[in-house]
């Protein structure tokens, strides 16, 4: 497993995606800066960190999805490559038009961090085969603008084709409006494209790898990536 | 010549930050007011005076960056 981090100006976590990247693959993945025009060769996984990119301004990632590295991210997934946004990634993927939908301010306009329950609605993709159908996991999340959002037909299509990746939920697996942290459509906390290589998710799985921080529920998707 | 780009949310889009809005001015006691929704607005300054062109390379940068289509609208002015 080849993994790279793009590095945006303003982004924060990358630290913690190349540990669980290391981690998982032995690998210490490729940091490349958002100003390259290509990756390097042989990549199986591109991973957009959490953070801000460029302060959140105009609207989060909307200006990160328009750096130069952004066309060679569009060719690695069009050539099926895996890429994987998280938090900020996600909303980059989102304005890049790699994933449907947008990310809104969270409904209650509050920055959310907390550890969250999340289940694991498809276990059949590289990210997430490491868990088990259904299974209720525990991730970090810490945003303001987390509030997946797309038109009707978007969230029929998602739905119905099993591109939700995980839904926000209680400790017993119930999803509802009690456990939806902020907002999001169906209590979306991560979604797949239509060929399940794109994935991107609010919740940050790289903070949970380690029993010293509170949990290791996001080693099993690493492990997934790098099985 | 300067335009004016005036990015808003859709209708169909819930506005968060229109209601708490809406909301404040309603405990100022501020009259009449029925709603509230939030947008953005961009000046920009343009080389030139062809209104025409102005005109479709501004719908070029809504269309590529000012704007996300997917919930919000755009209307340009120009003068």
């Amino acid at each position: 497993m080849r993994a790279a981090v793009i590095l945006f100006p303003g982004v924060n976590r990358e630290g913690d995606a190349a540990r669980a990247l290391r981690r998982a693959t032995g690998e210490k993945p490729a940091i490349v800066w958002h100003a390259e025009r290509e990756l390097p060769g042989g990549l199986d996984l591109v991973v957009l960190p959490g953070g801000f990119s460029y302060g959140d301004y105009l609207r989060c990632g909307a200006i990160a999805a328009r750096s130069p590295i952004m066309a060679a991210v569009g060719g690695h997934a069009a050539r099926g490559g895996l890429v994987m946004g998280i938090c900020n990634g996600f909303q980059i993927l989102c304005e890049a038009g790699l994933l449907p939908g947008v990310l809104m301010r969270n409904a209650e306009l509050r920055f959310v961090c907390k550890m969250q329950h999340l289940r694991v609605e498809n276990a059949q993709t590289p990210f997430t085969r490491g868990y088990a159908p259904g299974e209720v996991v525990k991730f970090a999340v810490a945003h303001g603008e987390g509030n997946f959002v797309a038109d009707e037909e978007t969230i029929r299509r998602i739905e119905a084709e099993g591109r939700v990746a995980f839904r926000y939920c209680d400790a017993q697996g119930l999803a509802g409006p009690g456990s939806n942290p902020n907002g999001s459509m169906n209590s979306i906390a991560g979604v797949f494209n239509d060929r399940f290589n794109v994935l991107g998710l609010m919740p940050h799985p790289e903070n949970l790898i380690d029993p010293l921080v509170g949990g290791v529920d996001g080693q099993a998707l690493f492990a997934s990536l790098a099985a | 010549m300067k335009a004016r780009v005036i990015v808003t949310l859709k209708r169909s889009v819930l506005d968060p930050q229109g209601k708490a809005i809406e909301g404040a001015l309603k405990a100022l006691a501020v009259e009449g007011v029925k709603s509230v929704r939030q947008g953005k607005i961009f000046d920009v300054e343009f080389d030139g005076d062809d209104e025409a062109a102005a005109r479709l390379k501004l719908s070029e940068a809504c269309e590529r960056l000012l704007a996300n289509t997917i919930v919000e609208n755009y209307a340009i002015e120009i003068g």
